[in-house]
């Protein structure tokens, strides 16, 4: 096949899309996906192909000094080894986010069940590092690939689904996995409702890191890994075909995209993002069990994709940073609202999500990265 | 024998209460094509209404019917307020409008009456009848289904504000033609459904108790119930409710009776809600339009 040319930039994750070209008619021309996505898309602004560019430095820029906050402090550190965790978590939830971005925004498929998925990554890692003595660094990959499986496969029935009843699917799915994991017949393997404990790796080498710097730095180097291959997926041929299936699912077919396929293997792919999230947090949370995965982390992967903005890169980043800070700080800001304004009752985290989920959807469905580029959009256009 | 008649019995008193979680569904479901996911958590908010109510002194059947009253109003309130802006908007809207309505009536109920358990009292005799067979509160609870099903059917089928509501949901234009306000109808059915609800949550509240969490299953076996009756169907949906009650016992007691006869255990009460799962997904993927339903063909 000649249909190699846009994958020379990306890797591992769009090579595995590139499965999608199988059928394509040799004929399809190369301009295919930007015609089909010409007309429809305004969110997300696809890149056509003269705008494709290198990731601009600054972005490489922030990763590095990222990463050299712990350089600077040493073991004794800047800033506490609890915060350090709190910014492995921020990134952690930002992998989740995105996978979900790449199946709900870029490809259109309603998914109130990334929890689950989140689920299956934590706990092949915690089986594989506690019950088998495996490396956490190969517990990673693992976990991706049967999170890859376990999506390509539930993705496969929910093909058939649109809008309302696939999101009505992994609802059920989401609600019923905690059940799922304490299933009599693996419990031997998933400590049932104990869940597993598991202990954070030291840095290797005896390198003067405490483990939760170490692990921070494993879990940036992931997230810029992933951030990575997404960006050059979506930029790719496979990419585009992605985007067109979600805008014009009739268009693309009659242009010799596979959409059975592409949707699949797009749930395959956010599934395996979500699930390395499951893993990374099951590694430096040390810990899993099944009521840590209720629906309420389903929810709170779909505030993050939303408040970020659903189908934008930087919005997955933005939605982690917001779905940790909820997480972390919410208590504390109902409590002071709720005593702020005198209300008669309790405010709980999930009033502020519920809130924030319907007013984004009247005022900046972008999200905030969608409202940010907005802005920009009209600083550029404002009269001189 | 006799436990497998009361397993049925059982399963058909549960079965009432996804009937009618289901019936909310579709009532909404045909009238403004949304799957309202908030449903399960609206259910619970009004029985805590309730609640509230015989807490200051009402007797129970005053107590619900204030209740009913009551979540009509917040439903239709929830129809022009929350989701009429939102009327053409993409599906994606429509679900985290819907999820952010659960998240708010959820974290609602936990911060004004708090997460303990409360006993909900039963306005129905503790009495069993056939041996055993069948208890006073489910038959109540049966029965409490049905003659609300008779009188939605003789609304729908014998008012001329029932045939509005049908005219509007089956063809908006024309009905607005021929001078149905359909906005208004689409705000009908929403309180409408959400009375349905609050009943079902009275009903249920007794069994399962009364908590934030508490209709969480019931929600999902409510879907269920839907799916399989059609979910465009409210008498298949009725249906399906009851069906899905009765194969819930069912699996957990043909559970128990393997594990007892062959001393391996396949499933049991701890996956009822798998069976929730394996349900929706079946007829999902088999056979979307449900046993009554209409089978939608897309025009390309």
């Amino acid at each position: 096949m000649a249909t190699s040319e846009p994958l020379t930039a990306s890797a591992a994750a769009a090579a595995t899309l590139a499965l999608l070209e199988g059928q394509r008619p040799a004929t399809a021309p190369e301009q295919v996906p930007a015609a089909v996505s010409l007309p429809t898309v305004t969110v997300t602004a696809a890149p056509t192909s003269d705008q494709r560019k290198r990731t601009p430095l600054w972005i490489w820029g922030a990763a590095l000094a990222a990463a050299a906050i712990v350089l600077l402090g040493g073991k004794g550190g800047l800033i506490s080894n609890f915060t350090y965790l709190q910014l492995s978590l921020v990134l952690v939830y930002a992998i989740a986010v995105l996978g979900l971005n790449l199946l709900t925004g870029f490809n259109g498929q309603i998914s109130l069940g990334h929890g689950a998925f989140f689920a299956v990554g934590a706990y092949t890692a915690a089986i594989l590092i506690d019950r088998y003595d495996v490396s956490y660094l190969l517990a990673l990959p693992a976990a991706a690939l049967v999170c890859f499986v376990a999506g390509f496969l539930f993705g496969l029935p929910a093909l058939r689904l649109e809008g309302h009843y696939l999101a009505l699917a992994t609802f059920a799915l989401a609600t019923t996995v905690p059940q799922m994991l304490k299933y009599r017949h693996i419990e031997g393997l998933t400590g049932g409702v104990q869940g597993i404990n598991l202990i954070k790796p030291d840095a290797p080498f005896g390198v003067a890191l405490s483990s939760d710097q170490w692990m921070y730095l494993v879990v940036l180097a992931m997230a810029v890994l992933m951030f990575w291959l997404a960006r050059n997926l979506l930029d790719s041929r496979p990419g585009r075909a992605l985007m067109a299936v979600r805008d014009q699912p009739l268009a693309a077919s009659t242009m010799g995209i596979d959409i059975a396929r592409t949707k699949a293997i797009t749930f395959g792919i956010s599934a395996l993002y979500v699930g390395v999230a499951g893993a990374l947090h099951a590694i430096i949370f040390e810990f899993v069990s099944p009521d840590s995965f209720r629906f309420d982390l389903s929810v709170a992967l779909l505030v993050g994709a939303v408040v970020g903005g659903i189908a934008s890169l930087p919005g997955a980043l933005i939605g982690g940073l917001f779905v940790q800070v909820i997480d972390k700080y919410a208590d504390a800001l109902t409590k002071m609202l709720t005593e702020s304004v005198h209300l008669p009752l309790e405010l709980e985290p999930w009033t502020i999500y519920g809130v924030l989920l319907i007013a984004l959807m009247y005022v900046m469905p972008g999200g905030v990265a969608g409202g940010l580029a907005g802005l920009a959009r009209r600083w550029k256009m404002r009269a001189p | 024998m006799e436990q497998l008649l009361q397993q049925i019995a059982s399963g058909l008193a549960s079965g009432a209460i996804y009937a009618c979680v289901a019936l909310a569904l579709v009532m909404i479901f045909t009238a403004t094509d949304h799957l309202n996911f908030a449903q399960g958590e609206m259910a619970m908010f009004s029985t805590y209404l309730c609640w509230q109510f015989m807490q200051s002194g009402l007797g129970f059947w005053t107590a619900l019917a204030a209740t009913v009253a009551l979540s009509f109003l917040i439903g239709v309130l929830i129809e022009r307020f929350i989701l009429r802006p939102l009327a053409g908007a993409s599906v994606l809207s429509s679900v985290v409008v819907f999820i952010g309505l659960l998240a708010i009536f959820h974290s609602l109920a936990g911060g004004i009456w708090s997460h303990t358990i409360k006993q909900f009292p039963s306005p129905f005799p503790s009495t069993t009848l056939g041996a055993g067979i069948i208890g006073g509160h489910q038959i109540g609870m049966v029965a409490v289904t049905l003659v609300m099903l008779g009188l939605l059917f003789s609304f729908f089928r014998f008012t001329s504000l029932g045939l509005a509501m049908r005219a509007a949901a089956q063809n908006p234009v024309s009905a607005r033609l021929v001078g149905v306000r359909v906005d208004w109808m689409l705000a009908l059915g929403w309180g409408l459904a959400a009375a349905i609800g609050a009943v079902a949550g009275a009903m249920v509240a007794p069994v399962v108790y009364l908590e934030p969490n508490m209709m969480t299953s019931v929600l999902l076996y409510g879907f269920a119930g839907a799916l399989v009756g059609g979910i465009s169907s409210p008498g298949g949906a009725v249906f399906g409710g009851f069906l899905v009650g009765v194969i819930e016992n069912l699996v957990a007691y043909f559970g128990n009776l393997t594990e007892k006869l062959f001393g391996v255990y396949v499933i049991g009460n701890g996956e009822k809600l798998t069976v929730a799962l394996i349900i929706v997904i079946t007829i999902l993927t088999l056979k979307p339009a449900g046993l009554f339903g209409r089978v939608i063909t897309k025009r390309v």
